[in-house]
């Protein structure tokens, strides 16, 4: 077979010398490497106690936005699901009775709501197909489940705290960030 | 000897062709098609008299015709002019004419309420598409816009006032294809509103089809109403026999459930045959109908997202390659999830699904 690239080098394989046959010099010359690191910053963090601040553009986990008296954003308009690339969205409407305006924006809501975990590639294209502002990627990550069940969230699990009944709830929720961007 | 029908010559966008007297512009482009056809909001092949009123046909006519080759000094609605002999008309060549279609399409979203989220006609509306296509999907209009209740036309039929366009094709549609014609237009102006005179509830046979004439979502099937989003429907032909109409129709289906049925649309969104309310509102079950097939849908509509047309169903290969045994454990969808509860058949509800219809679901998972 002849020669495919000029590149090729012809590995030489002297007996070694007395020297190098020792060992025990290379040896210490490693260690000298390994001790050198001790004295360098770490590049790792004690994660459950410390954390990394998460980059502003980062998707997690999704959550359901309600207005500022709790209402509830999505009308099930299914453009979310129909931006979805991973068809891990679905959900069924109905129509607001009279008596449950103060739990539905509008005329129409989306009365289940699931997204599928296990599907979701998180791209945030559901919240850019929003036209309600109802659906926002978090700054969290989908927590690891051992059965399917755990990763199909629902209304339930996707809905933000309620900013009057459940107050504190909802500053907990609302994390760091604004906060952390009035003092910069 | 048979007295030979004239032909017309007629130019539109450079495109020249024959055709008899007493066509409009509007009915000579859709025999070139494609783009050089004027879109129309309220002209209806199928109801005399209509036409006139939306101006979104409005086209240029360069050279009014051989006899006399001067241009028309305005704009004219395709759909009322007819066709001269040597005619040139210039629709999608003209600046003139793109520019005034901008503005009427704004005028026409201006009392418009934008809510394509909720409404049950987005996806096949053809106020949307016309609003997308000259590139208002936005609105500079800050003012308060036109309201109305909404409102039920009998038993069946919605009314949003909110989101009509006063196109008046329902109300040629109650007046031809019925006998008896109970709502029209009521007041002037901005106050125009299409009313049932004194809440009398229309109960004729074919009333169902002023659901499909309309442009907008301002008449919606009830039956279907927020049931679901159009597009994540299949459309199937089907058909039946029914005693006063021809019974072929388009199923909108959700997995084997019915929840949709309307009259089959030809290319220019208008209805091929008119169809009973028998047919529209009553017949929700499968069994009712011979299936013929997928509807044809064009592929730039949002409807065809689901590929229904053309799509195989894959088949279970377990047993195959397993020498015929079954798959021990098989995950059952509806264990982890809500949606499409087997339980509820939404094209049972005779209107809107509510907060109760779920709330029995979930007692009994």
């Amino acid at each position: 077979m002849g020669v495919l690239t000029n590149r090729a080098k012809t590995l030489e394989q002297k007996p070694m010398t007395f020297w190098e046959s020792l060992y025990l010099p290379a040896i210490f010359k490693g260690m000298a490497i390994t001790f050198g690191h001790m004295f360098r910053k770490k590049p790792t963090i004690n994660y459950p106690e410390q954390k990394r601040p998460f980059s502003p553009v980062f998707r997690g986990l999704h959550v359901l936005n309600r207005d500022e008296e709790g209402r509830e954003n999505c009308t099930a308009c299914g453009l979310c699901a129909v931006a979805c690339p991973a068809e891990a969205i679905t959900m069924e409407a109905a129509e607001r009775q009279k008596g449950e305006e103060h739990l539905y924006r509008e005329e129409k809501y989306a009365a289940k709501y699931e997204i599928n975990m296990l599907r979701c590639i998180f791209c945030g294209l559901c919240e850019e197909a929003c036209p309600k502002d109802a659906i926002y990627l978090s700054e969290t990550f989908a927590p690891s489940n051992f059965t399917r069940k755990g990763f199909i969230y629902s209304k339930e699990n996707l809905l933000i705290p309620h900013p009057v009944n459940e107050k504190e709830k909802y500053e907990v929720a609302k994390g760091l960030r604004e906060e952390q961007l009035k003092n910069k | 000897m048979a007295e030979e029908i004239k032909k017309l010559k007629v130019t539109i966008d450079n495109i020249t062709l024959e055709v008899p007297q007493g066509t409009t512009i509007l009915q000579a482009a859709r025999m070139i098609g494609g783009d050089v056809v004027p879109p129309a909001m309220c002209y209806y092949s199928k109801l005399q008299g209509s036409g006139g009123k939306c101006r979104t046909c409005l086209v240029e006519v360069s050279k009014g015709s051989e006899a006399d080759p001067r241009p028309m000094p305005k704009l004219v609605a395709s759909c009322r002019t007819g066709v001269m002999d040597g005619m040139e008309v210039k629709n999608i060549t003209s600046p003139k004419v793109i520019d005034a279609r901008n503005g009427v399409v704004e005028f026409l979203l201006l009392n418009h309420p934008l809510d394509c989220p909720i409404c049950d006609q987005a996806g096949e509306c053809h106020l949307q598409d016309l609003g997308y296509e000259h590139g208002k999907e936005a609105t500079r209009y800050e003012f308060k816009r036109r309201t109305f209740d909404k409102h039920d036309l009998g038993p069946y039929i919605q009314l949003h006032m909110t989101r009509c366009i006063l196109c008046y094709r329902c109300v040629f549609t109650a007046d031809q294809v019925s006998n008896k014609r109970v709502h029209g237009v009521l007041s002037r102006g901005d106050h125009a509103e299409i009313a049932t005179y004194i809440e009398k509830s229309l109960d004729n046979d074919f009333i169902g089809n002023v659901i499909d004439v309309c442009p907008v979502g301002a008449l919606t099937d009830k039956t279907f109403r927020f049931k679901n989003r159009v597009w994540f429907t299949k459309p199937v032909n089907a058909h039946r026999d029914c005693k006063c109409c021809s019974g072929k129709v388009t199923l909108w289906q959700r997995g084997e459930e019915v929840l949709r049925v309307t009259a089959r649309k030809n290319q220019w969104g208008e209805v091929e045959k008119w169809i009973c309310n028998e047919c529209r509102f009553e017949k929700k079950k499968v069994s009712d109908w011979v299936i013929e097939g997928p509807t044809h849908v064009n592929r730039h509509s949002v409807i065809s997202q689901g590929h229904y047309e053309k799509m195989k169903k894959p088949t279970e290969t377990f047993s195959k390659v397993h020498d015929g045994r079954k798959p021990k454990l098989l995950m059952d969808i509806h264990s982890v999830s809500e949606v499409n509860d087997p339980s509820i058949d939404l094209s049972a509800i005779n209107g809107p699904a509510t907060s109760k219809v779920f709330e029995h679901s979930k007692k009994q998972s």
